[in-house]
């Protein structure tokens, strides 16, 4: 009989994704199994399915040689096996005892034994090292230690398999050694455990076997963690980052726009840099540095306070984001669900929302319908152009933001965390759709919280830490580390 | 426009092929339910389907239909206006002001109406997108103003005697049969069909109502749009206070109260979301016409009218009912369709 969970040809289909795809997977007892991939990759979809709150849509699962098809959580609990939220799930009006113990109180007659409860609750959070009163309104806990009792309930139950989904992500470094700590005693207890990460740095601290998702399939396994990062990469994104990130073409030496002394105090102040026809600039820092509010700026979204733009030459006065769209620079902002698309419209409507304008005194509805399919096919938007966008995936709706803007023929398109959340595959034809536009002379701007990302995109990159412009660098001397001595710096 | 059609397994990628739901107007809903009540009055009750009773009907109509433009308007893009009934008041007591007290002739005492309904609107418009006011507020204050000046111009007094000419802007029976204020309505609502339709701002209220931030973002001209729509919507309500003047030969200081609420309602029945963004003109026509209808139809069969209070009321509670199950049977249509896309996929790659 094969000892620990055994998962064979697990799937599961949502509307518009195989979120999983012929999945196989062992999870021995006393071992760590680490489970890396992207965003959408079906890591958490897969422990979701293990953990019953969904039933797969075929295959097999086995628990120690017994057939195991939980139908929902109560019952994969049951028979021991407890996931640990991504997403904190007590209850915040509730103390940290009755969070502990929700629904399964020690009774004493009909009432609760208050007691025993307060005494087994004591002990748990000791367990996992927490110091806090068992009677303590679970909402007046810091994020962190919510986290803890979090686990410290899932060790009530007294699981033989836990599943960590992001735990370390709320965590500050003290509390995230706590928790390996918690961890590696757990092994010791022959606990089988699933740690669910997208942070590399932590496979060696944890794990002792790496499987990779990606696109809802488990493309890689190893039975040791020695394993180089570029290699985990290459398995994560299905290319290596070489190929991703092209190097982008040479832009041409005609200066198309020039920002001198542009400050919004007291969010950014005296920002310099100057805009080649064809170049893409990324802006690196951290949250709060002010990346956003300088595009926003820059848009017109909202008003800077002082500086000047000049765009080929020419002095501009942006004051709202018409005034900067009919100069030609254009937005795709970070907040797409309610600043991209308007999710209760139509693909078309979204996609000619900018060019209203300028489709003539009366509109031409078979004209706007070609122009509205054409976009839809050239930055391969799956779907309908009357499908109400609000039921397309992150990825097509923000193929739609950027879409709308050309037929517009921006000359400047500034992007603000173009791939948050959004897919793989999706990701790669955004960064194609960038390095397309640069090559055909339009001038962007690339805000991304994710280094590589900027990294391989652009041919300069603007440094900027608490407001303050840090740096420009160019491609040849941007290392990740030289950007992150600049960002906080 | 239609908000969803269901895909089709053959319908290309980006492809716009339209399923024969979309034939259908937008409006089917309020339509069918009107139909039904005609068939059900004309049963009911013998006079009810003659021409006379049917343009009776529009010239009861007439004002609540012309105010009911501006409101699609203001609903369209998620706004609210609760001062029109108002200023139909207000703009009937100027123009009686100007005609019987001032003495000037009684093209000038209509369009001084008319530019106090203007004039409102943009004072509501301003209120909204320059000083950011709720524009459940704002209009509230405008109802009370509005409302206030119309008694003080008026003195709380009803003025009468207005010459034939303008009364004949309501009360003129084209061809002995088709009332002038039925025209006035189907003039402007031809406009403004076609407006919403062909004009880019007309879409582009749409847009507003759909994500106001997404609209304002995509560099569309969201805060003049908005203030001439609140503008529009007290034009509407000056032309409705000349036609309720004319029709009634008295400016009457407490005319059109609680007219607001008709417009709303008609709005709403008419297949508008409060929320903006979704709703049609032609729609409107059928919200009020059902409400035209069902108060024309009670009176012929003598319900009293403290019952048609209660029955309109039911009538609207019962319309959106209606209107958000088929909306959900809808939607998990679509999502149902959804489901087989990775079928589809999977087969034309």
């Amino acid at each position: 009989m094969e000892q620990g969970l055994k998962v064979e040809r697990i799937s599961k289909v949502f509307p518009g994704t195989k979120a999983l795809d012929n999945v196989d997977l062992h999870v021995s007892y006393g071992k760590v199994t680490v489970l890396v991939g992207e965003n959408g990759a079906g890591k958490s979809v897969l422990m979701k399915v293990l953990s019953g709150v969904y039933q797969p849509d075929g295959g097999q699962m086995w628990l120690d040689g017994e057939s195991y098809h939980p139908t929902g959580p109560t019952e994969a609990t049951e028979r021991g096996i407890v996931l640990i939220h991504q997403e904190l799930s007590l209850l915040p009006n509730l103390s940290v005892e009755e969070n502990i113990f929700l629904g399964r109180q020690p009774m004493r007659g009909l009432a609760i034994d208050r007691k025993t409860m307060r005494r087994e609750a004591s002990s748990l959070l000791k367990q996992v090292g927490l110091e806090v009163d068992p009677s303590t309104i679970a909402g007046k806990l810091s994020v962190a230690v919510q986290q803890q009792v979090e686990i410290a309930k899932a060790l009530s139950q007294k699981p033989r398999l836990l599943i960590f989904d992001e735990a370390t992500a709320s965590l500050g470094e003290d509390e995230t050694e706590r928790l390996y700590g918690i961890v590696s005693k757990l092994k010791s207890d022959n606990v089988g455990i699933v740690w669910i990460t997208h942070r590399l740095i932590e496979i060696p601290r944890v794990g002792d076997n790496l499987v990779v998702f990606r696109d809802g399939q488990l493309v890689h396994s190893w039975d040791h963690i020695n394993v180089p990062e570029s290699e985990i990469i290459m398995a994560m994104v299905g290319r290596s980052l070489e190929s991703i990130f092209k190097v982008p073409h040479e832009p041409a030496d005609r200066t198309l726009l020039e920002v001198q002394g542009f400050s919004q105090t007291p969010y950014f102040e005296a920002v310099n840099f100057s805009l080649r026809a064809g170049e893409i600039l990324g802006i690196a820092g951290l949250v709060g540095s002010g990346r956003t509010r300088l595009a926003r700026a820059l848009a017109g979204v909202s008003i800077a306070g002082a500086g000047t733009v000049s765009l080929n030459g020419k002095t501009i006065r942006i004051r709202t984001p018409k005034d900067a769209v009919d100069a030609g620079i254009v937005l795709v902002p970070e907040d797409r669900k309610d600043q991209g698309v308007a999710q209760i419209m139509t693909v078309q409507d979204n996609l000619m929302m900018p060019s209203l304008y300028s489709m003539g005194p009366l509109l031409r509805f078979g004209l706007m319908k070609n122009v509205a399919k054409d976009l839809a096919e050239k930055l391969k938007v799956k779907g309908h152009l009357h499908q109400v966008t609000a039921t397309l995936s992150g990825g097509n709706q923000q193929k739609i933001v950027i879409a709308k803007w050309l037929p517009l023929n921006p000359k400047v398109l500034i992007f603000d965390e173009p791939t948050r959340g959004i897919d793989v595959g999706a990701r790669a034809s955004v960064y194609e759709t960038i390095r397309g536009l640069a090559e055909s002379g339009v001038g962007i701007i690339v805000i991304s919280s994710e280094l590589p990302e900027v990294l391989g995109l652009s041919n300069r990159i603007l440094v900027m830490n608490k407001g303050r412009q840090t740096g420009i660098l160019d491609r040849s001397k941007a290392t990740e580390q030289a950007v992150m001595t600049l960002a906080v710096r | 426009m239609t908000i969803e059609t269901a895909p089709k397994p053959t319908t290309s990628v980006g492809g716009a092929q339209r399923s024969w739901r979309d034939l259908l107007p937008s409006a089917a809903g309020p339509l069918i339910a009107l139909i039904l009540l005609i068939t059900a009055s004309s049963f009911m009750s013998d006079s009810f389907l003659t021409l006379t009773n049917i343009f009776n009907i529009g010239q009861q109509v007439a004002v609540l239909a012309i105010l009911a433009l501006g409101g699609t308007a203001v609903i369209l893009i998620g706004g609210i206006d609760l001062s029109v009934g108002s200023v139909v008041g207000l703009s009937g007591a100027i123009c009686g002001y100007v005609y019987v007290v001032l003495h000037q002739p009684i093209w000038i005492a209509a369009l001084a109406a008319l530019v106090v309904g203007l004039a409102a609107g943009t004072i509501n418009g301003a209120l909204i997108t320059v000083w950011k006011l709720p524009p459940f507020i704002a209009t509230l204050a405008m109802l009370s103003v509005a409302r206030g000046l119309s008694l003080v111009v008026l003195d709380g007094k009803p003025l009468s005697g207005f010459p034939d000419g303008f009364r004949n802007l309501a009360i003129y029976y084209f061809g002995g049969i088709v009332p002038s204020a039925v025209v006035v309505v189907v003039v402007v609502f031809a406009i403004g069909i076609a407006y919403l339709k062909w004009r880019p701002s007309g879409r582009a209220l749409y847009a507003i109502g759909g994500n106001e931030e997404v609209a304002r973002l995509s560099g569309l001209p969201v805060n003049r749009l908005k203030i001439s729509v609140y503008a529009l919507a007290g034009v509407m309500a000056g032309i409705g206070g000349l036609l309720l003047t004319a029709r009634l030969d008295s400016a009457q200081p407490t005319a059109g109260t609680g007219l607001e609420l008709d417009v709303i309602a008609a709005v709403v029945i008419g297949g508008a979301s409060l929320t903006g963004g979704v709703g049609t003109l032609s729609g409107t026509v059928f919200g009020v016409l059902i409400i035209g209808v069902l108060r024309n139809g009670l009176n012929l069969l003598n319900v009293s009218s403290f019952w048609q209070q209660v029955i309109i009321g039911v009538v609207i509670a019962v319309a959106i009912l209606i209107e958000n199950f088929r909306l959900r049977s809808k939607k998990a249509k679509q999502l149902g369709s959804k489901k087989a896309k990775p079928g589809r996929k999977s087969t034309t790659q």
